[in-house]
């Protein structure tokens, strides 16, 4: 009875949960909570086959699809307030409430007795629950177990017919994709090559900062249009100020050593990278004047 | 070891699951308070087979979670029909289907 009661106040909770979250993924976490706890109690309750199948069909497959269709829709549709049937929502309450006072009237004036189970000497059991289970589907229930085959193909079949959708135009091969750039190429002047990659500079090399053009100014193609629409697109310039001042704080090496000047400012380099060619400069001088 | 707690708890579920589905607006919500109500039936279900010693409740609980399966691939499709043509899952939406 302890896993009992340490369970059903975290089912109670979760199960509320459902009713209030905004985020429709949220509900799905505390459903699942709420089946997994159902899980173990199936567990105390002598049902190990159902402990296992709650797990693998409720939480792992049920679920699953729940939140890929969650995916699929999107994550933010959450409630509108807008009630189309007015004092709806208070009146769905009140009869829930009344539904459940009720049932628990109802049920708390019952008493059962003391409970058989199912475990132990002579109970159903014995030799093994999944086995047990098996003799009275495969005996009894096997009609209803046929019938459930067929209830599970038409499932598939009607899914699969649900979201079957036609396809109106024929879908474009790699040669049509290539016979529409030559021909934008030659209607409109479309760059017939790949998109430019985005811009590599000595701090940042990530997709969102373009690549400058030779002119200087920021090439829009090289950035994804998604990061150009989010507003998430860094501004090139600043990034390019650094060359500037990296070739300025070089300046004493460019005036003494010319013959090196040109790869220092063409790579500008970062401060450690700065430092391990100024290094390099000083061990190339010493080599010169040791030659000297 | 009573039964009661145990039925208590599956009528509460029941319960938060019926009013979820009469008060939420997002379909897939909707869906979930489904799933939950018939969770709760099966805590009912298994709680009866052991309070008689035999398993016909746990079968009975088997065939639930079977026709649950195949209900949720079913519901889950129409909404996903519904979403693509228009572009909302909430249950108002779809109120045209009567004309």
């Amino acid at each position: 009875m302890t896993a009992f009661w340490v369970l059903a106040p975290i089912m109670v909770l979760a199960a509320l949960g459902i009713l209030f979250v905004r985020k429709a993924v949220h509900a799905a976490l505390l459903l699942a909570v709420v089946m997994i706890s159902l899980a173990i109690l199936y567990a105390v309750l002598e049902a190990p086959f159902l402990f296992a199948v709650q797990i693998i069909v409720y939480t792992g497959a049920i679920l699953m699809l729940f939140l890929f269709v969650l995916m699929l829709v999107g994550v933010d549709a959450s409630d509108s307030l807008v009630e189309t049937i007015r004092g709806q929502r208070a009146l769905a309450w009140l009869t829930g409430l009344v539904f459940a006072v009720v049932l628990l009237v109802g049920l708390t004036q019952i008493t059962f007795g003391t409970a058989v189970g199912l475990d132990g000497e002579g109970g159903a059991n014995e030799g093994g629950n999944v086995q047990a289970l098996a003799n009275l589907l495969f005996s009894r229930y096997v009609f209803a177990f046929e019938v459930t085959s067929a209830l599970l193909i038409t499932a598939a079949v009607g899914a699969m017919v649900l979201a079957h959708r036609e396809r109106l135009s024929p879908k474009a091969g790699q040669a049509a994709i290539a016979a529409q750039r030559v021909r934008d190429f030659t209607e409109k002047g479309t760059h017939l090559g790949p998109l430019p990659p985005p811009g590599v500079y000595a701090r940042h090399n990530a997709v969102d900062t373009p690549a400058l053009l030779p002119d200087g100014s920021p090439a829009p193609a090289s950035v994804s249009r998604v990061l150009a629409a989010r507003g998430s697109v860094r501004a090139a310039d600043t990034l390019a100020d650094d060359i500037d001042d990296i070739t300025a704080q070089l300046g004493q090496d460019v005036a003494t050593k010319p013959e090196t000047s040109g790869k220092a400012g063409a790579t500008a380099s970062s401060e450690e990278d700065q430092a391990a060619t100024n290094g390099d400069h000083g061990v190339r001088g010493q080599g010169k004047g040791d030659h000297k | 070891m009573s039964l009661t707690p145990y039925i208590v708890l599956s009528a509460i579920l029941f319960t938060i699951g019926s009013i979820g589905v009469l008060t939420r607006r997002n379909a897939i919500v909707v869906f979930m308070c489904v799933e939950l109500m018939l969770n709760a039936c099966n805590l009912a279900f298994v709680a009866f087979a052991h309070q008689h010693g035999n398993l016909d409740g746990q079968v009975a609980a088997f065939f639930v979670m079977v026709v649950a399966a195949a209900e949720v691939v079913i519901g889950l499709a129409i909404i996903m029909t519904i979403f693509r043509t228009r572009r909302s899952a909430s249950v108002d939406d779809a109120s045209l289907l009567k004309f």
